[in-house]
């Protein structure tokens, strides 16, 4: 049995049928002219075999190429991109099927963050009377490292509400290398999560003893197809319009290989980007789909999911602001536009500026959590415990993110009107009219056993003192010591013995 | 006549309009001249370049970074009208070796090897320009050797290296180490930036300076004139 | 026979069902008799209401508290037990003189003059059924006039006066002014309740105690009685 995820009966629409369609041709146009700045060899030679308009761009220090992709090219590859993509997992429980036609939800942990946020509650004493003490949060930002990642894919395997898991943050130890970067981010992920994962690679030379990883602990190669344990992110286009040469040289291996991946971009409004909402919808979406079309012709029927990651520009620092509405709404129209091709999206929500979890950053996260949620992508790269941008995780805000999702679950259930109920319940108002009381309380009874009502939130202080962020601390360490199923003693030692580059620490039966 | 066409280069810096085409911040200047054709007129009138920079393009600017202080402008205000600025150097290039007046500096920027993310370098380059430097920009996924060659050769007062990634970063130590081993650590100021890297990353590979943004390099750079006078 | 009558009665208590209408907690009771059924085929069968009370009615409602405390039971199956006992007690009432068993008391209740709010009283009437009062509702937006003759004729252990609104919380103060004027206030303990209402309120106004729910009314009550001898 697959995963559930959340099925979004009305999913919001923010673009008319029409403006989609616009979004689209003015794509098609974009494709044509000014086509793509090509700087990988094989993805230009590629797409002047299958007939696209590819010339050379002289002087230049790196070898580049212009590639004009015709709009037939394009519409054949949304053809052959299959409209469901199944991502499998350890447990086959946590199965995901993305299905393009079915606005049914998955919620899904990422980015890869260079800060680690610690958490630590400290006892302050009142000044006025020193008796009186409370406990205050303090979060200490320092650099990620595998341990790190290893309690963060821990602690995602226990958050109900997430249904796959993207590595949260960047290993930085001193023996991470580009060489074995690749290999100890997926054995630290797969063996502490039986949820599907998914990731970037760092180093191509790597996919191929991280595919092997993957096939080992599946028990082979066709298992590894049937069975689709990892995934891949490629951003290989660069806003506005690029083919970078490394990350587009690793698309088109992952597609040899028929391994699920996300193509996505991540143009900024206002620096990357227009910042007008036609202008960085018809360049992100004329960059996903050139993504798109590549793999297709690199190995048609691949899967691909159709990856949108757009932001508006701060006008302060010209960072990112995920917590602006417009990033919502661009991602919204991402979401339309990949339903428009009937393909399975990833799109992002719940990036927030905030630097630490509070007030800012739930505003933030719930606002654009709500609003892409109801749009109805099929896998929501929300972000749990992603803080400050990109740049920081706390595992502490991934534990409060999961009981907002609870929530925002919940509200999802169909209604509950009935027909054949209703009868029944206008007994009840007038049986209820007619005593004394005039009080419904005895009828919730049955409702509140069944699991047909919601919980209150589980961080709610006792006291007068709001406690959220203490009882989240609480249960972050009560899931840190809840045991998870590690890859068998043996599958581990066969992992050790026949792919290279994975440091012992790892190995919990050592 | 000259002081109307510098006041109105003073203006169009204000604004941020490079060229004629240029929309600027409220419309009103549409269609008229831009910073560009400004300065071409100003030339043709023969006004003295060195008067053209400091009562025009640096007044002007000066005006601008007060009005990004009391947060009346913000970034783009300030690219933009940095972007005109530069622009304009350009233009006046060829005359100030002939006249005296000596530029800031000559400042080399570079994305190191592997390294794709230009966009901070670019806004680092367009702001550095604005302020009068002169700038080179040798392009993203720079290879140390190449960078190395050309301080050898082109003697920048400024070398900047961006990255993004923490996997990138540790190739701006290396260029240092190449500096060093080429005797040419001390000739160049050695400015790293870039959303992996810190202060403490810039201690620790011998850098000169840490830089957060654009505006905080043009401080540093301005902070090494005042040490060097 | 007696013996497992009581047993469901205890069951039906637990479930919370007054009658055989009810749901109840579990599947599988809806149409068997419910407590109010069973407490008149008690009497039928000869058992004495004292026995009822105690080895059915209070049994099971002592199960029920624990249940709550417990946390397996939320405050609408505490208020559906408490019900199912309060229906059955109006039952047992004419028979319990005749056991020789004296009731545990009585309680007058009102929301007071001005005031509509009546769930809070009407929960608290619910649950001192169940705990074995009888209780008197007067309704709710009742003069002071009326609650005082309701006192004199009734002659009640206990007077519970409710209010939900600031403005007329003040009533409660003038009802224990009547009362003490018409020489009744030594004869009864007045407590008082609702979202305004708190502890230094009831002590200003002379009541006799204040419950801040319908579990602390009832202790409240449990603590101040039995005032009769």
């Amino acid at each position: 049995m697959p995963r559930e995820g959340v099925l979004v009966q009305s999913p919001y629409k923010r673009l008319s049928t029409e403006q989609v369609r616009q979004i689209h041709d003015a794509s098609v146009q974009l494709l044509r002219d000014p086509g793509l700045m090509c700087y990988n060899r094989r993805a230009a030679e590629i797409f002047h075999s299958n007939g696209a308009e590819v010339s050379s761009i002289t002087p230049s220090d790196s070898p580049c190429w212009h590639v004009r992709i015709p709009e037939k090219m394009v519409s054949q590859a949304l053809e052959s991109a299959p409209k469901t993509v199944k991502l499998g997992a350890r447990n086959k429980d946590n199965t995901l099927i993305l299905n393009g036609d079915e606005p049914r939800v998955f919620f899904v942990s990422g980015s890869e963050t260079n800060i680690w946020l610690d958490v630590d509650i400290e006892t302050y004493a009142k000044k006025s009377d020193p008796g009186t003490e409370i406990l205050v949060p303090e979060f200490r930002p320092r650099r990620g490292t595998l341990m790190d990642l290893c309690d963060s894919a821990h602690v995602c395997e226990h958050l109900e509400t997430l249904d796959a898991y993207i590595r949260t943050v960047n290993i930085q130890d001193k023996d991470i290398t580009p060489d074995n970067k690749d290999v100890n981010k997926f054995f630290a992920s797969l063996n502490n999560t039986t949820k599907h994962f998914m990731a970037g690679l760092t180093t191509l030379s790597q996919l191929d003893n991280v595919v092997n990883m993957a096939k080992l602990i599946v028990g082979g190669e066709q298992e590894l197809k049937d069975n689709p344990i990892i995934s891949f992110i490629t951003c290989l286009v660069k806003s506005p319009l690029q083919f970078v040469d490394d990350t587009t040289e690793t698309l088109i291996e992952i597609c040899l290989r028929g391994l699920p991946t996300v193509v996505s971009s991540s143009p900024q409004a206002g620096s990357t980007a227009p910042m007008k909402e036609d202008g960085i919808m018809a360049q992100i979406n004329a960059e996903v789909l050139a993504g798109i079309t590549l793999s297709q012709l690199v190995n048609p029927g691949t899967p691909v999911i159709y990856g949108s990651v757009p932001v508006r520009a701060r006008l302060d620092t010209l960072g990112d602001s995920y917590g602006a509405p417009e990033t919502s709404q661009f991602n919204v129209d991402c979401v339309q536009l990949a339903r428009f091709y009937r393909l399975p999206c990833y799109a992002t929500s719940g990036v927030c500026d905030a630097k630490t979890p509070g007030m800012q950053c739930s505003v933030e996260r719930l606002f654009s959590d709500i609003l892409v949620t109801l749009s109805g992508p099929q896998y929501l790269h929300c972000a749990y415990g992603l803080l400050d941008g990109n740049s920081t995780f706390c595992l502490l805000q991934a534990v409060l993110d999961d009981a907002h999702f609870e929530m925002l679950k919940f509200f999802l259930r169909p209604p509950r009107i009935d027909q054949s109920e209703i009868e029944k319940t206008l007994k009840q108002i007038r049986e209820v009219v007619a005593t004394p009381q005039k009080l419904y309380i005895r009828y919730i009874r049955p409702m509140m056993r069944s699991g047909q009502l919601s919980a209150p939130y589980p961080f709610e202080g006792d006291g007068e003192r709001d406690a959220a962020i203490l009882l989240a601390y609480n249960r972050m360490k009560e899931l840190l010591q809840k045991p998870v199923e590690h890859l068998d003693e043996a599958t581990t030692a066969r992992i050790f013995n026949e792919i290279p580059g994975i440091l012992p620490r790892l190995n919990v039966y050592a | 006549m000259s002081e109307d066409i510098i006041a109105l280069i003073k203006e169009n810096v204000i604004q941020g309009r490079k060229t004629a085409d240029d929309e600027g911040i409220d419309d009103t200047l549409s269609g008229t001249p831009g910073v560009e054709e400004l300065t071409r007129s100003a030339l043709e009138q023969n006004i003295p370049p060195d008067r053209l920079i400091t009562q025009g393009l640096t007044a002007g600017m000066q005006v601008v970074g007060e009005k990004f202080s009391t947060k009346e402008y913000f970034i783009p205000d300030m690219l933009a009208a940095a972007d005109a600025v530069g622009a304009a150097m350009d233009i006046l290039k060829p005359y100030l070796e002939t006249s005296n007046v000596e530029t800031k500096g000559k400042f080399a920027i570079a994305t190191v090897k592997g390294d794709i993310h230009d966009i901070g370098k670019n806004i680092v380059a367009i702001l550095l320009k604005g302020a009068g430097y002169e700038v080179t920009d040798l392009g993203v996924d720079v290879s140390t050797e190449k960078i190395v060659q050309y301080v050898k050769e082109q003697e920048p007062d400024y070398l900047g290296l961006s990255a993004l990634l923490t996997t990138t970063m540790v190739v701006m130590g290396e260029v240092i180490e190449a500096l060093k081993s080429n005797s040419l650590r001390d000739k160049v100021k050695v400015l790293i930036g870039g959303a992996a890297v810190s202060e403490q990353y810039a201690e620790e590979i011998g850098a000169d300076a840490y830089c957060i943004d654009g505006f905080h390099a043009i401080q540093v750079l301005d902070s090494f004139q005042g040490a060097k006078t | 026979m007696g013996d497992s009558l009581l047993d469901l009665i205890v069951q039906n208590v637990t479930q919370g069902r007054a009658s055989q209408d009810d749901e109840g907690l579990e599947e599988g009771w809806e149409g068997q008799p419910g407590v109010t059924e069973l407490v008149q085929k008690a009497l039928d069968a000869g058992v004495t209401a004292e026995d009822i009370i105690n080895k059915g009615l209070t049994a099971g409602m002592v199960i029920v508290g624990e249940k709550f405390e417990s946390k397996e039971y939320y405050i609408p199956d505490m208020l559906a037990a408490a019900e199912a006992v309060g229906a059955a007690m109006q039952i047992l009432e004419p028979h319990l003189a005749k056991s020789g068993m004296k009731a545990k008391g009585k309680v007058l209740m009102a929301t007071v003059k001005g005031d509509l709010h009546d769930i809070g009283k009407n929960i608290v009437s619910i649950l001192l059924r169940g705990a074995g009062y009888t209780v008197k509702d007067l309704g709710n937006d009742v003069d002071t006039r009326s609650i005082v003759d309701a006192v004199r004729e009734e002659r009640p252990q206990f007077l519970g006066l409710s209010a939900l609104l600031t403005s007329t919380m003040v009533q409660m103060g003038e009802v224990i002014n009547e009362l003490r004027e018409t020489g009744l206030r030594d004869s009864i303990k007045v407590i008082v309740g609702g979202a305004p209402v708190s502890e230094e309120f009831a002590r200003s106004i002379g009541a006799d105690g204040y419950g801040a729910d319908g579990f602390a009314a009832v202790r409240l009550v449990e603590s101040l009685g039995p005032s009769q001898q």
